[in-house]
């Protein structure tokens, strides 16, 4: 009998070794372990046996018994896991296939630039101010120290609504409405649309945008100025920029200053963006004039301050390499996706 | 101003190379715009003189010349018809350079030829510098210069740099101004020149004109001298290439001087034919309306009171500072001469010129103000070079009419203050030495300073500031940041955070942003069928614009979104989504200013987008700013829409009315058409201000449901026209405490659907929050649904 169990067992481990599916399994485990398989046949007869053999063959029945129910869960598993390795390999997709998620939208390239400008400034303790685009001949000019008639007016080649009525040339009054309704400290930034009467070519477009920033308190020096700009040519072109002021007039600041960046495609040795000179012209900058600050009620003999202006389309074609002006208000789409 | 390298010498030392010239001056703040070197690519081209002329042996139009260039004789063959024996000529020796290439030995029709005479083009020179050159063929010198000398020298080839003048430095629109400056910016003396004027005529100026100023304001100062026997002729070959060079074209000795001074001085001078001015005297006048003057232009000028002008005894002879008048011209015949150097209000000169569409050299300097001490000066300077050129005798004496003697502005000078203004720590000495470069005189010991007469922009501390910084150097302020400030909150308004709200949300639907010009075309209206009399036409007009396409501020924005899409089908790309947040700008009755009103403006087409596409954008918009309520209503009158495809969309503001927000739709088909955009294009236009009124960033967390809900669906047959909007809000109202969401699955048409019917199936849900629901309480809410349905809509349950 125990050569009987024994056979049975071996036999039975070679038949789950070959099982090739889950119901040949199944089958097997009636066969062997069912009401009417085979080894519990064998038990029946073990009323036939001695009493001292009866527990001997018992255990080793037990013991077979156990070793069949553990053969067949782990062939169950091996089969498990063939079959859904199987499946598996059937589900293969071609990951190289393109996404389908619809793409998000892209800011406009003089956004992002805007932005960047914003954040920079806003870190700074700076407020965005905004004013109206179609804007008095008072606000745009003449509290700026350039009365009718200046000379200084011939360079504006400025939009008219009416005698009294500009659209505005840069965001300076958005400057001068802050500081009529506003006491310093005077921190602000005012980015905007503005016009001049220039004709659409590469480099020139009668509606651009402006972020012109102030900053108004006792004790403003120069030196903060010069500092402010260094800080935010870095933050704009990168940790190695250099700032160069270039002495100039503009009737609304005294001192008054061109500001180039050390060019970032070269590094100030001179290429393409830079047109060879190692520097390219970013904004105008200046200490506020005591006539501006006058005309505001404010007291030059008090205060002191800072005012700068840069032109947003300039700065986004030098950044992103562009060469037509035009591609920014064209919107051409596969233009737009580049951002 | 065009300045010529070698006339600047006449008055400072410029010890350096012209690249370190330029760039000192830049960075002392004299913009240099450009450098013109005329004799740039010149090289090797020398005098010689042609000793001996044949013919060619073998060619008609050619001739064989031996040339002399000192050093040797050259033989060289040229077809220049106009060349002779003992002329002196520019000769292009073998290995020289011309603008136009290298000069090779060569055979001409089998004669060997050692150079090329060179006509003036050759030489890249204008006949403006070299007036006696023949229009066709070899520059022939004057007299007899010296064989084998340097062209460039025997011409006077310079380099002339063109600096940029700011309206602030009239004194710069000169030599002398420029001189002086790039003295103070190379740390040179500026070199004074003594002006002698003989004044051969004898006489007495003051016996043959009289001066006059009625109008003070606009005239301080007039000042006249006479020149008897004159000799009008071409001036010498010196002042007229200087004066080319500089820009101005050579015409005849008097009108050069004249041109001549004011470049080296910056005060205009006016000459008139004396024997033509009626009375001998000078009256300085405004103009009496409807006066005429005929000015030298052959033109018929009418006047006005505002307009200033130079008069004899009767009538005008000249518009002051603008031109002269054809009644007092410099002709030929002129025998004495009345010399005008004056000083004009600027604004005036602007004014008149720019009413007479004129605008001289002249003009322009008076525009800006001159130096009132530059009068007398300058005249002098003339009279000189009249006795210099023989053109004339000079008068003694000057009518000198000075209304307003000019005053010395004494000003204070505050070291420390300009320290502490610039962030710097110059010394005091080092400022005095800056000042006394720029011909300030400054006193140490009264702590003054006072700015020459020439520098009208010096009023107050802060133009000290700048002259100090200036030449200490911009470069050399240490940087600082605000250290030490009263620190200040950045952070933006709540507008603005809501247009990143907008901008975010638009990108995330999928939306490029774009950017487009604020003007409009009148013409664009009829475009979008926008009838006569409709508001959108009433904008605010340019009085200047680029042309009548732009002559308005946009009161729609809907055109250029259209442009936008029809650019980017013209050029075959299938699908776009795209957004803007700008301004379009109304008038307003009895308000100096528009009323700006930011819109949003979505537009898509292509195979990805349709009215609900659109209409999600919007939803996800609404949603993202918070606001809750709002109603989507179908429009059927909007003129540049589908009128069965588009919708209006109402929210409730915080006054709780339910106002307009925005438009959305299909573009009209006619619309579509005028603009060639695609048939089927989406448009949606929201007024931004409306959404940020009726918006709201506050959020409360509502707990979780704690109990299931119960699902029901719910199809049932309407007519056509009911609006599925209209099913979900009566849903809503008679669904009881406990309908929880309603949402549509399905529009059906077809079998087992009546025509003009349409099966609508929805998904309800109910829950309750404390209890499980019961089937009950369900059946009774979709009983009463039901029941409603079915007596407004005549709506049937479909099986
Ligand atoms: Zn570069």
């Amino acid at each position: 009998m125990k050569q009987q169990l024994e056979s049975i067992q071996k036999q039975a481990m070679e038949k789950l070794a070959q099982a090739s599916d889950l119901k040949e399994l199944e089958e097997l485990k009636v066969a062997y372990l069912g009401k009417k398989g085979e080894l519990t046949q064998i038990l029946k007869g073990m009323g036939t046996l001695s009493p001292q053999e009866r527990p001997i063959i018992g255990q080793l029945a037990n013991e077979i018994r156990g070793s069949l129910e553990e053969g067949i869960l782990s062939a169950k598993n091996r089969l498990t896991r063939e079959l859904r390795n199987e499946r598996l390999k059937a589900e293969v997709i071609d990951v190289t296939m393109p996404g389908k998620m619809r793409p998000v939208g892209k800011k406009h390239p003089l956004t992002t630039v805007m932005d960047e400008m914003k954040d920079f400034f806003l870190g700074l303790g700076y407020e965005i101010a905004e004013g109206p685009e179609i804007e008095l001949d008072y606000n745009s000019f003449e509290a700026l120290n350039i009365p009718k008639n200046h000379p200084a007016r011939d360079a504006q080649d400025t939009f008219y609504i009416s005698e009294n009525v500009v659209l505005r040339p840069h965001t300076s009054p958005v400057q001068i409405r802050h500081m009529m309704s506003n006491t310093p400290p005077i921190r602000i930034i005012c980015p905007g649309r503005v016009y001049r009467s220039d004709t659409v070519d590469a480099t020139h477009s009668p509606v651009f945008h402006q972020v012109e920033g102030l900053v108004v308190d006792k004790g403003v020096t120069m030196g903060d100025l010069v500092g402010t700009l260094q800080a935010f040519a870095k933050a704009i072109f990168g940790e190695n920029s250099r700032i160069r002021l270039r002495p100039h007039h503009f009737p609304f600041t005294e001192p008054s200053a061109e500001v180039d960046v050390s060019c970032w495609g070269c590094d100030c040795s001179g290429c393409r963006i830079c047109k060879g000179e190692g520097w390219v012209e970013i904004l105008g900058a200046g200490m506020v004039h005591p006539n501006v600050l006058r005309e505001c009620k404010i007291d030059p003999d008090i205060y002191s301050g800072f005012a700068f202006g840069v032109g947003v389309e300039r700065i986004t074609m030098g950044k992103y390499g562009i060469d037509d002006m035009r591609l920014l208000f064209e919107n051409d789409v596969r233009f737009l996706k580049q951002f | 101003m065009k300045a010529p390298i070698k006339w600047l010498k006449d008055y400072v030392n410029i010890n350096v190379s012209i690249k370190e010239y330029i760039d000192a001056m830049t960075m002392s703040g004299s913009k240099v715009e450009g450098i013109e070197d005329m004799a740039g690519g010149i090289e090797n081209v020398v005098v010689g003189k042609i000793i001996s002329l044949e013919k060619h042996p073998n060619a008609d139009k050619l001739v064989v010349c031996k040339v002399d260039v000192g050093t040797e004789v050259l033989q060289v063959v040229t077809g220049a018809p106009n060349v002779k024996e003992g002329d002196y000529i520019p000769l292009a020796k073998v290995g020289a350079k011309l603008p136009g290439g290298e000069i090779k030995a060569s055979k001409l029709r089998g004669v060997e030829s050692y150079g090329m005479m060179c006509s003036i083009d050759e030489l890249n020179l204008t006949k403006d510098y070299l007036p006696d050159a023949p229009d066709d063929g070899v520059y022939i010198f004057n007299g007899t210069p010296e064989l084998g000398a340097d062209v460039k020298d025997v011409l006077d080839l310079d380099k002339v740099v063109e600096f940029e003048i700011t309206s602030n430095r009239p004194d710069c629109l000169s030599v002398i101004g420029l001189a002086r400056e790039t003295a103070a910016t190379l740390g040179q003396d500026f070199t004074e020149r003594k002006i002698t004027v003989k004044e051969e005529a004898g006489g007495d100026v003051n016996e043959l004109i009289s001066i006059e100023i009625q109008n003070p304001e606009l005239c301080s100062r007039y000042a006249a001298r006479v020149v008897k026997d004159i000799k009008i002729e071409p001036s010498p070959a010196w002042m007229q290439r200087r004066l080319a060079a500089a820009g101005m074209r050579p015409i005849n000795n008097i009108v050069d001087i004249t041109n001549y001074v004011m470049l080296e001085y910056g005060q205009p001078l006016h000459a008139f034919d004396l024997e033509k001015i009626q009375g001998s005297k000078i009256v300085v006048r405004t103009a009496k309306e409807e006066e005429v003057i005929r000015t030298l232009d052959g033109q018929d000028r009418t006047l006005d009171s505002e307009m200033l002008v130079i008069c004899d005894e009767n009538c005008p002879v000249a518009v002051a500072g603008v031109m002269g008048g054809e009644n007092s011209e410099v002709t030929d015949d002129t025998r004495v001469l009345l010399l005008e150097s004056a000083n004009f209000k600027g604004s005036s000169v602007r004014i008149t010129g720019k009413k007479m569409g004129l605008r001289s050299e002249a003009a322009i300097r008076f525009e800006k103000g001159l130096d009132i001490e530059n009068t007398i000066p300058a005249i002098n300077r003339c009279a000189e070079l009249i006795e210099l050129l023989g053109a004339g005798k000079v008068v003694k004496g000057i009518a000198d009419c000075n209304c307003k003697p000019y005053e010395e502005r004494v000003m204070k000078l505050e070291p420390d203050r300009i320290n502490s203004f610039l962030g710097t720590e110059i010394s005091l000495d080092e400022m005095v030495r800056i000042l006394n470069s720029l011909s300030f005189k400054v006193d140490t010991n009264n702590m003054t300073v006072i700015p020459p007469s020439f520098r009208n922009d010096i009023t107050q501390f802060a133009d000290l500031c700048e002259e100090v910084a200036r030449f200490y150097g911009y470069n050399n302020i240490k940087s600082s940041l605000l250290s030490g400030k009263e620190s200040t909150q950045g952070k933006k308004t709540y507008k603005q955070k809501m247009e990143d709200v907008i901008r975010y949300t638009m990108m995330s639907c999928g939306l490029n942003e774009i950017y487009t010009l604020s003007f409009a075309s009148p013409k664009v209206y009829d475009r979008i069928n926008i009838p006569e009399d409709h508001y959108l036409r009433n904008a605010v007009v340019i009085s200047n614009p680029l042309g009548e396409d732009f002559s308005l501020m946009r009161t729609t924005t809907l055109p250029d979104m259209l442009k936008v899409i029809s650019t980017n089908t013209n050029r075959n790309i299938p699908e776009a989504a795209l957004f803007e947040l700008a301004y379009v700008y109304f008038p307003v009755e009895g308000e100096i200013l528009a009323d700006e009103r930011s819109t949003l403006t979505i537009g898509m087409y292509g195979k990805t987008s349709d009215f609900f596409v659109l209409k999600g954008a919007m939803e996800e918009l609404l949603s993202a700013m918070g606001i809750k309520e709002y109603e989507f209503r179908p429009e059927q009158n909007a003129q540049s829409f589908h009128p069965g495809r588009t919708a209006k969309l109402f929210i409730r503001n915080k006054d709780n009315e339910m106002v307009y927000a925005a438009i959305l739709g299909e573009v009209h088909p006619e619309v579509a058409e005028n603009f060639e955009c695609p048939k089927r294009t989406y448009i949606a236009m929201a007024d931004v201000q409306v959404l940020i009124d009726a918006s709201s960033v506050e959020k409360q967390y509502k707990q979780l449901p704690k109990f299931p809900a119960i699902t029901r669906d719910l199809a049932v047959v309407v007519k056509d026209e009911v609006y599925v909007g209209q099913l979900m809000d009566l849903i809503e109202q008679k669904g009881g405490e406990y309908l929880e969401e309603v949402s549509l699955f399905d529009v059906y048409k077809g079998e087992q659907v009546a025509d003009s019917m349409k099966s609508v199936a929805f998904a309800l849900s109910f829950r309750a929050q404390e209890r499980t629901l019961t089937d009950e309480d369900v059946n009774i809410a979709m009983e009463r649904i039901l029941k409603n349905l079915e007596k407004t809509f005549d709506a049937q349950l479909r099986a």
